[in-house]
């Protein structure tokens, strides 16, 4: 109904901006631009993301065995700390529409209040964010690498995880870590893992119970668990341990699942650290009176549309990563 | 400037009091959608875990039915719930938080329709070439896996 234009005489000039087919003002209409623009690299992100699953289907990390903490709790809890990141994401939002609405009632003391939970809102959430990276970078079992690339976990017999830790075997070793003060001063070596290959093999030769389970995914969609026999017997690939996550390994499998973990949480986390910083310029703003002399609250809504989108993309990171 | 609010959701079944109402009811929908997606996630029942239809066989007509029936035959439907969920959510808070829905149609369409073009495009191409690029691996190896 409203596209239809019922009246086609110029009530302005026809050049230099006097039309306004789309009724809205100049910065909203840019920060509209800019979401849209911003919306195409994150779903270029993802779909890139899509791109390197779909090439590995077979063997993708499962998401409910990777995320499985809660801050303060010991024990296997899937999803249940993202939902509440999502959840306190969602409820900033409401805060800020709210004070967007507070805003066109001119109500200065509202859009202060309603702002500051925005902003505390932000804040959690972005903790949140630093604190999943860190569990995922810390890694929690450890698992061998093979020559090929490929992550080996170790379970027991009824398909509970084991630790590397819970099983490697000390062996005396001469092997130190290279430092740049040794040999040729500008290289060193990266972090080393705790267990060599060698005490890990010889862990997993010793304890019976224990089996390898594969990265590939069976039928029902679980990851494959060897038998004993093809366990020892693979355990003639095994070139290295693997703790934790970086770029080029990780203990979850998929080396390039890690990538895309830090690269758009971190693209998204770093989206929503520049709308923490902008949401505290508005703040003070609104303090100060800007608004209120300038007589309406524009700029609220603008920041607002920016904080509506970093919720917007996170709702798609969420089913993207978590879920699907 | 005009701040009137368009009051009603579910195509007008829906009608709230106040813009405020609205933004506590639209919080309230989106809640219990990702209250639905976290169980479905934990849970994982059995009935959404492989595809509904198993594809078509032989000939120009099964081909075609295979491609506008795909997101049945080729998807798990607990995925194809999450994605349908999740384009739901995006669109209640691209609607009621962002004020989409208090926009002329000329600006929802700018944005909308250039932003759900160019990415079902690219989610097309890169899915396809990703799944040619799995069976690449697979078939054209020697072995993948050492």
């Amino acid at each position: 109904m409203d596209a239809t234009v019922n009246h086609t005489a110029n009530d302005g000039p026809t050049w230099g901006g006097g039309n306004q087919p789309l009724k809205a003002s100049y910065g909203k209409l840019m920060m509209w631009f800019f979401i849209l623009s911003d919306a195409l690299t994150f779903s270029g992100f993802i779909a890139a993301y899509g791109f390197s699953r779909f090439k590995f289907i077979d063997s993708w990390p499962i998401a409910d065995e990777v995320f499985t903490h809660v801050p303060f709790f010991h024990g296997n809890y899937p999803m249940y700390y993202v939902a509440f990141m999502t959840f306190v994401l969602i409820m900033s939002s409401v805060t800020m529409v709210l004070a967007v609405d507070a805003g066109h009632k001119m109500k200065q003391n509202r859009v202060i209040w309603y702002m500051f939970f925005t902003i505390i809102g932000g804040i959690i959430f972005v903790s949140s964010q630093g604190w999943e990276w860190a569990t995922f970078i810390k890694g929690e079992y450890g698992a061998l690498e093979t020559k090929g690339g490929k992550i080996l976990q170790l379970v027991d017999v009824e398909g509970n995880r084991i630790a590397l830790s819970d099983i490697a075997t000390p062996l005396p070793t001469e092997r130190a870590q290279h430092e740049r003060k040794n040999g040729i001063w500008f290289t060193d070596e990266g972090t080393r893992s705790t267990y060599t290959a060698a005490e890990a093999v010889a862990g997993v030769l010793a304890n019976e119970e224990v089996l390898i389970r594969t990265i590939y995914l069976n039928e029902d969609g679980e990851k494959t668990v060897l038998s004993r026999e093809e366990t020892v017997a693979k355990l003639q690939d095994v070139t290295g341990t693997v703790e934790g996550a970086n770029l080029i390994h990780n203990e979850y499998g998929v080396p390039l699942f890690g990538d895309f973990f830090f690269f758009i949480t971190g693209f998204h986390g770093f989206h929503v650290l520049t709308g923490i910083l902008i949401n505290i310029i508005i703040f003070f703003n609104v303090i100060v009176g800007t608004y209120e002399r300038r007589g309406h609250y524009e700029m609220v809504e603008k920041v607002g549309l920016y904080w509506h989108f970093v919720d917007l993309v996170w709702v798609f990171v969420f089913t993207f990563f978590y879920l699907v | 400037m005009a701040h009137e609010h368009k009051l009603s959701i579910f195509r007008g079944r829906l009608t709230f009091k106040d813009n405020i109402q609205k933004i506590w009811g639209v919080l309230i929908l989106l809640s219990i959608i990702t209250a639905i997606e976290v169980a479905l996630g934990i849970k994982k029942p059995e009935i959404f875990a492989s595809p509904w239809l198993s594809p078509f066989e032989g000939g120009f007509f099964a081909m075609l039915g295979n491609i506008l029936l795909g997101m049945f035959i080729f998807m798990k439907p607990l995925n194809l719930i999450f994605i349908v969920l999740t384009i739901v959510k995006a669109y209640y808070i691209t609607w009621d938080f962002m004020h989409m829905r208090d926009e002329v149609m000329g600006l929802r369409r700018a944005v909308v329709w250039t932003g759900v073009f160019l990415i079902c495009y690219l989610v097309f191409i890169l899915l396809t070439e990703g799944d040619y690029i799995f069976e690449v691996y697979k078939d054209g190896f020697q072995t993948w896996d050492f």
